[in-house]
């Protein structure tokens, strides 16, 4: 028997989150597939190391694939596998229950340690607490934090092998998409960011404030739901529990208060940074370094000092 | 068109919850609880479409031992139609709800289920799709807006890095995102008057449904401290600190 992945879809190339979910995938010690959809080279995913095969299925609707298709697709494969794993991705997070439930077996979210062939540790309540779940013997359906991984080396020759997908659902269809786009690096992988909080007080200034802090360091921005939800910044930018999970090198928290369900989505990252007025806050207590400061204050002298450094 | 929605009665965000001594489950004892708040935005959203005359009858649901009658109370209180309360041991999981809810909605003939995208216990986030896929209905999931058309939704959802829209095909299920409504507070008037409604119970154990959980817990633990961290003097100390000990700067 052997290892299912769902591959992320990335727009040129390999995703990140993909070579840490085949790394993942190696846990259980049996050879590793890699289900790769749409036009998403197939030739790159099978230089990743220690993949056997790379199943692609290149229909056209696989270039927005729905949950519908893709689960019908791993049922269609599931009798060959024992393992089906993807990173926590909004693609595997809306396909692989439908594959669980229709194989009657439990799936696990989110997994952030392998412990045994059946056996994992996961977040819950907002990230509080640590739980060991054992889940039956079996076929084992999961999604993985992928940033709790390390990625899967380059250098592989798998086998690349076309499939052909079952019948299309028809019953959705996506009519647009949008994405929060634009030159900087993507919030899931980025090896900084810059989060800010209610407290900058409207979309301009929490640009004014945050941008050029981003540019300096070639950071992702970050936003706490009340930010998210005042306006200040797009929904994708929200950081936390129900938001993105981030696990950067430098994660600098400006004017938030360091919520439980943002805390969730940070606790992983090497190293936080607070810059807030009230050294009460909950997120001073959580960063490795603190600055009591008024970000209004801080952040331009941070921009400042990185500044003069970078050009002296 | 009916619609039922799945309501789960978890610890208040705000409370910082605790593993019991033996760490074998979560310490609840006189803890708040509440209506997940996703839930209330999937309930919110179903009693719009009914105040739109789009919705004939909203039907809660919860499963789990006598307390969850409280939250189906609050949930008509909020404007439900009725409730039922599926009276089943405190330990299922996400597919056995999924299955009870499956039964539910056949039962009920139900056009929409609506659920909340995840639990804040468990936030395992698979309910709606293990139920979309027992109906063999189509899913929308984590949907920030929607709007009914005859027998077609068009809804945005939360996706990686962005939004999508789609249209869905009744029947269907979808699940909410927080952005989808601001849910309206209960009025004691309302709450008064929904204690005196009558709840269905529903014998789960009765169905013939196999609700053995496939997933068990078998320890809860605190997730180990980050080190202490330090208070910096100054932006300058900042950077300092940043460069050479952390070494993240360059
Ligand atoms: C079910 C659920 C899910 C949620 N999911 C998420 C999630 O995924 N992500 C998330 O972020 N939140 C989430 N939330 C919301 C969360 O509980 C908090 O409300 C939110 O994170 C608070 O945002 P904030 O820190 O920006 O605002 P506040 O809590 O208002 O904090 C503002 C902070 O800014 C500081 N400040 C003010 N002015 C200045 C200044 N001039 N200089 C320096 N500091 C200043 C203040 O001292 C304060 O600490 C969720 C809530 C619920 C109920």
């Amino acid at each position: 028997m052997s290892v299912l992945v769902l591959a992320d879809i990335a727009a040129t190339g390999v995703a990140l989150a993909t070579r840490q979910a085949v790394r993942a995938a190696q846990h259980w010690g049996l050879p590793v597939d890699l289900l790769v959809l749409g036009s998403t080279e197939a030739a790159a995913h099978a230089q990743i190391a220690g993949v056997r095969r790379v199943l692609h299925a290149d229909a056209p609707r696989f270039a927005q694939p729905q949950a519908e298709d893709v689960a019908r697709l791993l049922n269609s494969l599931a009798g060959d596998y024992t393992v089906i794993l993807a990173a926590h991705g909004s693609l595997a997070r809306n396909a692989l229950p439908r594959v669980a439930a229709l194989h009657d077996v439990g799936m696990i979210s989110e997994a952030v340690a392998l412990l045994g062939p059946n056996s994992y540790q996961r977040p819950i309540y907002a990230g509080n607490l640590l739980a060991t779940v054992d889940n039956r013997p079996g076929l084992q359906i999961l999604t993985v934090r992928a940033s709790r991984f390390e990625a899967a080396a380059q250098g592989g020759q798998a086998e690349c092998v076309a499939i052909t997908a079952p019948a299309a659902d028809g019953r959705s269809r996506v009519t647009g998409q949008k994405t929060a786009g634009g030159e900087r690096p993507e919030l899931g992988s980025a090896r900084v960011v810059v989060s800010g909080g209610r407290s900058l007080g409207s979309a301009e200034r929490f640009h004014a404030c945050l941008a050029p802090l981003a540019d300096r360091l070639g950071a992702a921005i970050g936003a706490t739901r009340a930010a998210v939800d005042s306006g200040y910044a797009p929904n994708e930018w929200q950081v936390g529990q129900t938001g993105t999970v981030v696990a950067p090198d430098l994660y600098i928290a400006v004017g938030l208060s360091g919520a439980l369900q943002h805390t969730a989505g940070i606790k992983d990252s090497r190293v936080i940074v607070a810059i807030n007025q009230d050294p009460e806050a909950p997120i001073m207590q959580l960063a490795d370094y603190s600055l009591v400061a008024d970000l209004f204050d801080a952040v331009p002298e941070l921009v400042r000092h990185l500044h003069t450094e970078a050009t002296a | 068109m009916r619609i039922i929605v799945s309501i789960k009665r978890v610890v208040d965000h705000n409370v910082q919850v605790r593993p019991r001594s033996d760490g074998s489950d979560i310490d609840t004892t006189g803890v708040r609880m509440v209506i997940n708040p996703f839930d209330e935005n999937a309930l919110e959203e179903a009693v719009r479409l009914r105040e739109r005359g789009i919705a004939s009858e909203v039907v809660v649901v919860s499963f789990g031992d006598a307390t969850v009658q409280e939250s189906l109370r609050q949930a008509i209180a909020l404007g439900a139609n009725r409730a039922i309360w599926g009276q089943a041991p405190a330990a299922l999981d996400q597919l056995a709800v999924a299955k009870l809810l499956r039964h539910v909605a056949q039962r009920e003939e139900a056009s929409l289920v609506m659920l909340g995208k995840q639990a804040i216990d468990e936030d395992a986030g698979q309910t709606a799709q293990m139920l979309a896929a027992l109906l063999d209905w189509p899913q929308a999931v984590a949907v920030s807006e929607l709007a009914v058309d005859g027998d077609t939704l068009h809804v945005t959802r939360e996706v990686d890095g962005g939004s999508e829209s789609l249209e869905i095909r009744l029947p269907a299920v979808v699940s909410a995102d927080l952005r989808l409504n601001a849910p309206r507070f209960v009025k004691l008037p309302d709450l008064m008057k929904a204690k005196r409604q009558t709840i269905e119970t529903l014998d789960c154990a009765a169905l013939g449904i196999d609700l053995t959980p496939r997933v068990q817990r078998a320890r809860v633990e605190t997730p180990p401290p980050r080190p202490a961290g330090q208070r910096v003097g100054s932006v300058a100390e900042l950077i300092e600190k940043l460069r050479n000990d952390a070494q993240v700067i360059a």
